[in-house]
Parts: C-alpha cells; sequence; structure tokens
C-alpha cells in the first residue's frame, strides 16, 4: 500500500472508492453485525430482539430477514452534516440535516417517526444563523412528518470545528412483508431516478468557490419518504431505494451490482440533467454521476411494476422529472459473483458505443453535506 | 472568494451545445471514419488531456475501425510534472509558515516518498484552489504566511498565472510566490514527432491551448515532418469531426493544419494573453516526464520579477529523486505504449493508490483508460 494509506486523507469521506475501503477495513472489520453487514442505508432489526445481539464476530452470519418480514421490524440511521458553507441556494445544513437521515431510513422501506440531533458548535457562531438553522429543521421535520424527540449541544473553543456540525439520526418501523435491500436486484428488473442528478453538489461547490450561473442551480435537498411510500404503494415489489448522495449515481448503481452480483446497464440519454449542471460538470471536469444529490431516489422495480412506479414518482412533489434509466442484467456466463469489483456497471452512448461507471476516486467535492 | 467575470458562466452556453452532442450526426461521422481508414493502420495522437477524457467518457475506441488507433499524448500538465518538481513543491510546503495552493489533481501525485495529500494529512498547509486569482486572495487574507502557488499547465493556464503575479505587484503583496512548472506544447510535439521510436500519423492538435497560440506553432509539423494535424473542440462531434478530417488528410497524403474548432479557436490565437506571458516569463529548458529535458519548453519567471519566483525566494533541500519502480508513464506519455500494456496497470497502479501521474490526474491517460474501460 502506498503513501496515501497512512492517515486519514478527505477522499476518506467521498463517497467513493476510499471511503468504501475505511468502512471495511476499519468500521466493518470493529463493529460488523449482520445488520451493519446488510450494507444499507438504514440498519433494520427485528423490534424484539432474540439471542443474536452479543454474538461474538467470528460466529456472525450474514443477515437473512426471510424468515422475518412477517413482523414488522426496526430501522435505524445516522448521518452527520459538515457541509460548508451552512447556507446555499435551495437549501442550508437544517434542511440537509433531516432530509439525510429522513431519507436513509426511508430507503428501507420503513415510515420514518422520530429523529435525535446532536450539535457540535464552534465558539463564537452567530446564535442568529444557529436559529435559522433550526427553523429551517422545524419545517423540514414538519413536512416530512417526523418529530426530533431527543438531542445533544457541545461547544468547542474557536478554531477546532467550522461553525456548526450536526448528526442526526432517525427511527422507522417497516411494516411486515417488506423487505427492501440492495442485494435483492434480479435481471430484467428496471432502474428508475427520481430527477435531474447533480444539483447538490454543483450548487453548493457554485456557492463555495464563488461561481456565478445566469440560470441559478439550487441544491435539491428534500425529505423523499413520501415519494418511496408512494412508489411502494404503486410498485409493492420494488425491490430497492437508494439515495444517491456522496458519490453520486455511480456509487449507488456500483453497490447494487456488487450486492446483487448483477450487471447493471444505464442508457446517457435517458438520465435527467439540467442543462446548467451539465454545463458547470463540463467545465469542471466532472462527471455528473458521480456528483452528490440530496432529494432524488434510484429505485429498482421488476419490469411489469416499472411504468407504475414511474407514474408514482412523477406524482409526488419532488418526482415530476423521473426517469427509467437502464436495466439489470445477469452476469454472464452464470456465475454468480463478478470478477471483480469494478466493471459491472456500463454507461450506453446515444452513438453505440459504451463506457464502464466507475465508483469516485478520491476526493471531488469535499464538506458538501 | 472572488466574484470576478472569468468565472461567470452563461446558462444559455449549453443549449446550441446540443448541436456537437447530436447523436445521429455523430454515428455519420463514425460511418465516415471507418468509410474512409479502410482498415489501414494509422496512429492518431491526441495531444491534450482533455481529449483522452473525452475519447474515453464518450467510448469511442470501442467504435473505431480496426488499425486506427488513438495514443494519448504529453498534454496532461500533472503528468508531465517531472518527479523533481513535485519534490520540491513538498519541501515548500515544508516551510515554516507556508501555504502552497495549487489545482486539485497535484495533490495526489505521488513525488519521491510522499505527495501534497499526504503532507495536508501530516498538518501542513496545502490548498486546492480553482484559479491563481484565489491564491492572490489567500495571501491577502493570511498576511502572516507565505502562499506559495505551485502552477503547472501549458498556454492556457499561464495567462492567469501571469495576470496573478502582475496583480501581486501592483498590490504590493509581499507573501505570494510562484513555483513555475509550466511548459509549452510545441516543443513537447517536436520531440516525439521526431522520435524514431514513436509512429504518429496525425495529432489532434489541443483545442484550448490553440485559442492562446493559433495556428503558427504548428507549422513545423507539416512542413519538417510531414504530419498531418487538426485543432478541435472536446464535445462528441467535435472530436469525431477532428477525426474524420485528420483521417481523410493521413489516407489522401495531404498534410496540413487544419482549425476544426473555430467557434473557439481563432487562427491567430490571443496575442494579448500571449503578450502578457511573455512580460513576466521567459522560455527555459525544462524536463519533462518521459520526455526527458526539452531545450525552451519550459517557462521562468523573469528577474523583474524575481520576489514572486519561489524557488529564488525559498532555499529548501529538495530530496533525492527517486522515480516508481516498473511505471512506464515515460513511454505511455510518448505514444510508445498504451495504459494498458503497462505492467502495473490496474494491479500496482490504479486511481485509488496510484503509482505514476498518469493513473492520478483526472486528465491521465491511464486514469482515463482505467475509469472508462470498455
Amino acid at each position: 500500500m502506498g503513501i496515501q494509506a497512512e492517515t486519514v486523507q478527505l477522499g476518506h469521506g467521498s463517497g467513493g472508492q476510499m471511503m468504501k475501503r475505511i468502512i471495511d477495513e476499519v468500521f466493518l472489520e470493529a463493529f460488523g453485525s449482520p445488520e451493519l453487514l446488510a450494507g444499507n442505508d438504514a440498519g433494520v432489526a427485528e423490534l424484539s430482539p432474540s439471542a443474536t445481539i452479543g454474538t461474538s464476530p467470528s460466529t456472525r452470519e450474514p443477515a437473512t430477514h426471510d424468515d422475518t418480514t412477517a413482523q414488522a421490524r426496526l430501522a435505524m440511521s445516522t448521518d452527520s452534516f459538515v457541509v460548508t458553507p451552512q447556507f446555499f441556494p435551495g437549501g442550508d445544513i437544517g434542511r440537509l440535516a433531516i432530509c439525510g437521515t429522513v431519507n436513509d431510513v426511508a430507503t428501507s422501506g420503513a415510515r420514518p417517526l422520530y429523529l435525535s440531533c446532536g450539535f457540535i458548535l464552534e465558539e463564537g457562531y452567530p446564535l442568529a444563523d444557529l436559529r435559522r438553522i433550526c427553523q429551517s429543521m422545524a419545517v423540514t421535520a414538519r413536512e416530512a412528518d417526523v418529530r426530533i424527540i431527543t438531542g445533544d449541544t457541545k461547544v468547542v473553543e474557536r478554531g477546532k470545528a467550522d461553525g456548526v456540525y450536526i448528526n442526526t439520526a432517525g427511527v422507522g418501523i417497516v411494516p411486515a412483508g417488506v423487505n427492501l435491500s440492495g442485494s435483492n436486484c434480479l435481471p430484467g428488473d428496471l432502474v428508475l431516478v427520481s430527477g435531474t442528478l447533480g444539483d447538490h453538489g454543483i450548487a453548493v461547490m457554485s456557492q463555495r468557490e464563488g461561481l456565478t450561473f445566469s440560470t441559478p442551480i439550487e441544491s435539491d435537498a428534500a425529505p423523499l419518504n413520501h415519494l418511496i411510500a408512494d412508489v411502494l404503494a404503486a410498485a409493492p415489489h420494488t425491490r430497492c431505494f437508494r439515495d444517491p448522495t456522496r458519490g453520486g449515481l455511480a456509487s449507488t448503481l456500483n453497490e447494487f451490482a456488487q450486492a446483487s452480483s448483477v450487471l447493471i446497464a444505464v442508457d446517457e440519454e435517458a438520465i435527467p440533467v439540467k442543462p446548467a449542471v451539465r454545463g458547470a460538470c463540463g467545465m469542471l471536469g466532472y462527471d455528473v454521476l458521480q456528483v452528490a444529490n440530496e432529494g432524488k431516489m434510484v429505485a429498482v422495480v421488476p419490469a411489469e411494476e416499472a411504468e407504475a412506479a414511474l407514474a408514482a414518482m412523477r406524482a409526488s412533489r419532488y418526482g415530476e422529472n423521473a426517469a427509467i434509466i437502464g436495466e439489470i442484467a445477469a452476469l454472464p456466463d452464470g456465475s454468480s459473483q463478478p470478477a471483480s469489483t469494478t466493471g459491472s456497471v456500463r454507461v450506453r452512448t446515444p452513438w453505440g458505443s459504451t463506457r464502464i461507471l466507475d465508483m469516485l476516486v478520491g476526493e471531488q467535492l469535499p464538506r458538501i453535506c | 472568494m472572488t466574484q470576478g467575470t472569468a468565472k461567470d458562466v452563461a446558462a444559455n452556453a449549453a443549449p446550441p451545445l446540443d448541436a456537437f452532442r447530436d447523436p445521429a450526426l455523430a454515428r455519420s461521422l463514425i460511418d465516415t471514419i471507418h468509410a474512409l481508414a479502410g482498415g489501414h493502420a494509422i496512429n492518431l495522437m491526441e495531444v491534450c488531456g482533455t481529449h483522452t477524457v473525452s475519447i474515453g467518457r464518450y467510448g469511442f475506441r470501442s467504435v473505431m475501425p480496426d488499425g486506427l488507433r488513438l495514443l494519448s499524448g504529453p498534454g496532461c500538465p500533472v503528468c508531465v510534472t517531472a518527479n523533481q518538481d513535485i519534490d520540491h513543491a513538498i519541501a515548500l510546503a515544508r516551510v515554516p509558515g507556508a501555504i502552497i495552493a495549487t489545482f486539485g489533481d497535484m495533490m495526489r501525485v505521488p513525488g519521491s516518498t510522499s505527495s501534497l495529500a499526504a503532507e495536508k494529512a501530516a498538518g501542513r498547509d496545502v490548498r486546492m484552489v480553482y484559479s491563481p486569482l484565489d491564491a492572490l486572495s489567500l495571501a491577502h487574507d493570511n498576511p502572516g504566511s507565505e502562499v506559495i502557488f505551485m502552477g503547472v499547465g501549458f498556454e492556457t493556464t499561464t495567462p492567469t498565472i501571469a495576470a496573478a503575479i502582475l496583480e501581486a505587484q501592483a498590490q504590493s503583496l509581499r507573501n505570494f510566490s510562484v513555483f513555475c512548472a509550466h511548459k509549452t506544447t510545441p516543443p513537447a510535439l517536436r520531440a516525439i514527432a521526431g522520435d524514431p521510436h514513436t509512429h504518429i500519423d496525425g495529432f489532434i492538435l489541443p483545442g484550448h491551448v490553440s485559442t492562446i497560440t493559433g495556428i503558427e506553432p504548428y507549422r513545423f509539423l507539416v512542413d519538417e515532418f510531414r504530419i498531418p494535424g487538426v485543432i478541435t473542440g472536446f464535445e462528441p462531434v467535435d472530436v469525431l469531426e477532428g477525426i474524420a478530417v485528420l483521417v481523410n488528410m493521413v489516407e489522401r497524403d495531404e498534410p496540413a493544419i487544419q482549425n476544426a474548432y473555430r467557434r473557439g479557436v481563432d487562427t491567430k490565437g490571443n496575442a494579448v494573453a500571449r503578450a502578457l506571458v511573455n512580460q513576466v516569463f521567459e522560455p527555459c529548458d525544462a524536463i519533462w516526464r518521459g520526455l526527458g529535458p526539452i531545450p525552451q519548453s519550459g517557462l521562468r519567471i523573469r528577474d523583474d520579477f524575481a520576489a514572486f519566483d519561489a524557488t529564488r525566494r525559498f532555499e529548501v533541500e529538495v530530496e533525492q529523486t527517486v522515480e516508481p519502480q516498473g511505471c512506464r508513464c515515460g513511454d505511455v506519455l510518448r505514444g510508445r505504449i498504451a495504459p494498458t500494456q503497462c505492467p502495473l496497470f490496474g494491479r500496482k497502479c490504479a486511481p485509488e493508490d496510484p503509482v505514476g501521474p498518469c493513473m492520478v490526474s483526472s486528465e491521465g491517460s491511464c486514469a482515463a483508460y482505467y475509469r472508462y474501460r470498455a
């Protein structure tokens, strides 16, 4: 291993390959519970825990919930927010802090119910800004129909943090019979996105770096639990949801492909992207498919339910630009494991060529959420 | 942060570009290239790293006719920066009170034993900037620190560095300097055109660089080597049209330098920008990774501006240069081998943990081949 590996670097928080490695090699190595090893955005566990808790790591088994979905289960997720600047076009750190956790809980098919929030504040931070952030959190929580029921406050010396960091955690209930996971994708399933990609990453980046556009690019930060509920009602056999935050669509699709041991192909032309975002990405050299979103959902749905899922997305408040962008295919010659961890997601261009869509490497835009 | 006009982007710049992404037009150009090439062996080199990325991103290698090879040239500024220059920048980062400002790609390039990113993680102050003018703002905001901008790049970036130095002089900024590893494109093309181990039938010339240089500096390719060149843009139709024009010239044996990027490139280039560069910089010999020393291919800061030259301002001890074992970035940059022919490619050397610079920079040919494997 090279010189990059000795200390924590910004790329370890990028949502791409470096982050995957620090999670696999440090966190899962230490904590690997079956719920964590399932690798989804929210951990899902039984409401009345059996003897599995406290099982030593050497005897732990991968999560198999098939026999437990007859009962409602608990979903839990947590997320920390360090975005700078704290206020940006289309949102602020408070709105992000609610949406991020609500969306992560909701991807499990759970109805998010309660949140906690912890603040780490830097000495000297303006109280007026803190009030503004909390107002925004309150409004967003009402919109998402969740309640903040506990919290924590810490203050550190000036210079030891950057204004305000927020952690939120959320719990929700997965109804009986619902079992969503990135490992559920099957050949023939279709891939949907709920709207235009790249808006959040480019909005924060533009605000931070003083880029100005004639058409302002706004963050898409939004709670998507209602959208997910609508899609699940219309397409009850939906395999999984994931919000393509850091690392963008590229990370989400690669995670699905690996978890399900399948190939995924998407059509570049079908992927919705705003012209201004496309232009900004071109200018800055970013692949829009690796840029973060905070108000978008990727769904994998059986082909026969895809139109219903699409209609439900489009009818929902944050899904008017939803589209079907690709499909799941089987690995060649019936092998059950991808030969490598890369190369299982491909993009088809409109002129008949294809390219691999890899996970982001290194850092692209640090501290965007 | 500066809110300069240089950073303004017209939103309505996007729709007219759609014509250059037209799938039907792209498909017909691919057919044209197939018809023109007729299965002959043709080696084309794209000089510019942005073209390398475009070709990878659009998946063009997978749709080219048999025998037509697209080779990547020395046009990624990070990739051609010599190891000793990286080591020098790392040594500057260790100067107490120094803030190193540089473009993002430069951060992760391994020097002999460290990288700027590793120095940053170890507590040195290394900042990523998007423009040298941002480094000026840093110097303004940190009067107690020495802000050293690490400048890499070709004709497109040097005018902005020259402007930053002139601005620093106008503002009497005393804590701003530049470590200059800038290079000029034509001498590198000459080195490749004259390399007996490399056979190039035509050059896809850099669109951005040519906005500054114009067409004249490439004439020697035709006059001395009978190699055609085409200046083109970066959208799918631009690149394909450039390839078609080149293949046509190769097949007819009618070498010329053509400008297929008229919406961006004036044949005469940008004289104002060139004058700015000449005011601040003078040509010097430079070492290129892979190509070695090339006479008069680099730029150094003129004596009049010596106060802004980091190499003259800070006496630092630069470690002994160690070239990475087995790395063949040099052969890749000359077009002698494709990235996939390097024994380290994808094994010991991947974007996540790169050995050579061509795997680090997003514009590096190895990174582009790795990222966009067909």
